[in-house]
């Protein structure tokens, strides 16, 4: 019985780290790619078209890092391979 | 209407119907609710279509989505929308359709299952090197894994297989991450905050869409482009 405590504190403690450490880098990195994006775009307003879409792209590219953070995290929370292993352990 | 408790991940695991191995879950039958959607309406509005002026307003609307789509695979490619329309248009017009219906209540959107949006990215995975041998010749396309030198094939190999997985996970992330938020969010403020969630969500369905699309666009103008085409334009 202690173990299925212990699992399911450390999925869940380990879930929120996770979403918290993998969302301060990414931010970070979307305010800067913004901040340049809309410099640009002051500067150069008819090269509009081309900046949005590269934004859009790299935007993406910078929002997945945080997007496998929170699937890590769902996993950990509601589909928790573990948790599944250490029950079947302890019925069977 | 809820038809997914909140514990359930994906649309996967809500079983309509089964016999035997055949099972009718939730993910396949509101994909082919949009498929059904899609194609009676395009069937519908394109049956009787005018070459003047005078247009019914669904076949002006499809014209501006068509063109927009259009334009906007014309800048990537260098003009070339033509050819790449039927398919860059195809996800992007089943993408969208799929998370705006998430407004509907008792709808889950097909693209928050990861089963669906695999699919997605493996047809973009196959459409890359079919687009690029039919364009460049396939002694040529093969030629792109060897730059600068030979050390960079496997580099090349995990990029193709590392940005199929990051196409599959982020469509799949952002759609159901914000299906959990609503669900958590109605039962904690019901009311008031998921219908201002749920009108972010229709931002956030169109912006998925756009971003799939550009991004399969950009992979297939990237392999069909030739490396000394890029090097005159220097």
């Amino acid at each position: 019985m202690e173990n299925v405590n212990y699992i399911a504190m450390a999925s869940i403690i380990s879930a929120a780290i996770c979403m918290a450490l993998g969302s301060v880098g990414p931010a970070l990195g979307q305010a800067r790619a913004v901040q340049s994006a809309l410099s640009s775009i002051a500067q150069q307003p008819d090269e509009r078209n081309s900046l949005t879409r590269t934004l859009f792209v790299g935007l993406a590219m910078i929002e997945s890092i945080a997007i496998y953070c929170f699937v890590i995290s769902m996993i950990l929370v509601f589909a928790n391979p573990f948790w599944n292993f250490v029950i079947k352990k302890i019925g069977g | 209407m809820e038809i997914m408790s909140i514990a359930q991940i994906s649309p996967d695991q809500v079983i309509f119907w089964q016999w035997k191995f055949i099972t009718l879950n939730a993910t396949i039958l509101y994909t082919w609710i949009v498929m059904v959607i899609l194609v009676i309406g395009s069937w519908l509005v394109t049956r009787r279509l005018s070459p003047t002026i005078h247009c019914s307003r669904w076949q002006n609307f499809l014209e501006v989505v068509v063109s927009t789509i259009r334009s906007e695979i014309d800048e990537v490619s260098k003009g070339e929308g033509r050819y790449y329309l039927p398919f860059i248009g195809t996800l992007f017009i089943f993408i969208a359709l799929s998370n705006i219906l998430a407004v509907v209540p008792g709808y889950v959107p097909p693209t928050s299952s990861l089963t669906t949006t695999a699919a997605l990215a493996t047809c973009v995975f196959i459409a890359v090197p079919i687009f690029g041998i039919s364009k460049q010749g396939i002694k040529e396309y093969l030629k792109e894994y060897f730059r600068p030198t030979f050390i960079f094939f496997p580099f090349h190999v995990m990029g193709e297989l590392s940005r199929t997985l990051a196409l599959t996970v982020r469509l799949f992330g952002n759609i159901m991450s914000h299906e959990k938020v609503i669900a958590i969010l109605l039962s904690v403020t019901p009311f008031f905050f998921p219908i201002v969630m749920q009108a972010l969500g229709l931002l956030i369905g169109i912006i998925q869409a756009y971003i799939f699309s550009i991004l399969a666009m950009v992979y297939i103008a990237s392999a069909t482009q030739t490396h000394e085409e890029e090097h005159e334009k220097k």
